[in-house]
């Protein structure tokens, strides 16, 4: 048995000062740490569906469809243009495409293109993607385009969230 | 593995005589409260310092959601305090330590002031710290205004009704002040953040360095 180590006056004292010094530190850096992170902690805003054309107008082509949501940016309330792209599938499906290109972002067009007149188009580096939404292999997208959420009630063809693929 | 780390770097940067420099100096025993406890009147100083710190550190994390525009400065103020985790205990850090750094830094010119300790050689020191004084009151004048609510906006009013009372050019300062001949408004409130966040914290660094320099290189003061 080797004898208990004594612990001196100094190092009792530094280990307790560090120890206070750190407790307080921390006491105070804690709470500002917190509010800085706190934008991870919020819960995402729970999609809600709007009405966004009448499925009439709806035809095998795609169309494109505008309509605004009320969007609250922390203290900053505001409204908010969305855009689709839906049609009716061979299956008599809706279908509504998110436009924002899986790229980089960009928005992309129904047949902007000469030479592809039956895909998607996007301008900025030339991708695209089937009818369907898929993304065409070897051009800059790496993912098909989101698919919102349809939802069809008296005649009205209703939107949630984009969903990605 | 600390130990190793501060060893390794130490080899190389030779630091230890920076910090020794800065930290490793005797406490005179007239100064320590643990001796004579009528010396707690030495801790002000040192507790100034400490709020300011406060003050510095919170005023940063609260810029992360505070915005100097009329339309949205009372709401962003109103949702970091309200919405933000810990707001309300982040912006009390800033709200009461303003007050409180003013309370210290008064005891402090108290204590400096009945001891005489601002007699040659440290008349220099004296005039840095009443000039550090000035930018805390400046500090304090400028960021009262930022929440945007009625209390702020009047007492920016008055504020600047007073600075408009000096003799010859005050309604110039008060123009410069308010950045506009009329309105307290916009640019008032964009002026004032900028002063508040950029120029007196710098001066107030400069200030603070020449004020410890000069402690250092002086020595405190006596015993009575
Ligand atoms: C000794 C230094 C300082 C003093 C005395 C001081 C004083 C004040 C005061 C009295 C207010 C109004 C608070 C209220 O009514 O709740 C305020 C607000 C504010 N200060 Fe400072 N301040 C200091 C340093 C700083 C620094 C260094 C920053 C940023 C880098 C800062 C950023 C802010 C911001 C963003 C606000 C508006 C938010 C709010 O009102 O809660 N402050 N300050
Ligand atoms: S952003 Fe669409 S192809 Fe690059």
């Amino acid at each position: 048995m080797s004898e208990p180590k004594k612990v001196s006056r100094r190092q009792f004292l530094n280990y307790t000062l560090t120890g206070l010094g750190g407790f307080m530190a921390a006491g105070m850096v804690a709470p500002m740490v917190r509010f800085a992170i706190d934008p991870v902690f919020k819960p995402s805003a729970a999609g809600e569906f709007v009405s966004v054309a009448d499925v009439e107008e709806l035809s095998n082509e795609p169309q494109r469809f505008e309509w605004e949501i009320e969007q609250v940016d922390a203290w900053y309330e505001s409204k908010v243009q969305k855009t689709a792209w839906v049609y009716r599938s061979e299956n008599d499906e809706i279908v509504a495409l998110s436009p924002v290109c899986t790229h980089l972002g960009c928005t992309v067009d129904w047949a902007a293109s000469e030479e592809y007149p039956n895909q998607f188009f996007c301008p900025c580096h030339a991708g695209r993607y089937t009818k369907d939404g898929v993304n065409v292999p070897g051009t800059p997208p790496t993912a098909p385009l989101p698919k919102y959420e349809t939802k069809v009630e008296e005649g009205m063809l209703y939107l949630g969230e984009a969903i990605a693929r | 593995m600390l130990q190793k780390l501060y060893d390794w770097v130490d080899e190389r940067v030779d630091v230890n005589p920076i910090w020794r420099d800065i930290a490793d100096h005797e406490v005179p025993e007239h100064v320590n409260p643990a001796y004579h406890f009528s010396a707690f009147v030495y801790c002000f100083g040192g507790l100034t310092f400490f709020v300011t710190v406060i003050q510095i550190l919170s005023g940063m994390f609260l810029t992360m959601y505070y915005v100097p525009d009329i339309e949205n400065a009372w709401n962003s103020v109103y949702y970091l305090q309200m919405e933000v985790a810990h707001g309300q205990i982040v912006r009390g850090m800033h709200h009461w330590g303003a007050s409180v750094v003013i309370v210290m830094l008064f005891l402090h010119t108290l204590r400096v002031f009945f001891q005489g300790a601002y007699k040659k050689p440290r008349e220099l020191n004296w005039v840095v710290g009443v000039l550090l004084f000035f930018v805390m009151l400046g500090l304090g004048f400028t960021g009262y205004l930022l929440p945007w609510d009625n209390k702020a906006y009047f007492a920016t009013q008055v504020g600047l009704e007073i600075a408009a009372a000096t003799p010859v050019i005050g309604d110039q300062i008060r123009t410069l002040l308010a950045g506009d001949q009329s309105i307290v408004g916009a640019q008032t409130l964009t002026r004032f953040f900028a002063i508040h966040v950029f120029f007196l914290p710098a001066v107030l660094f400069v200030l603070l360095g020449a004020h410890f320099i000069l402690i250092r290189r002086q020595g405190i003061s006596g015993p009575l």
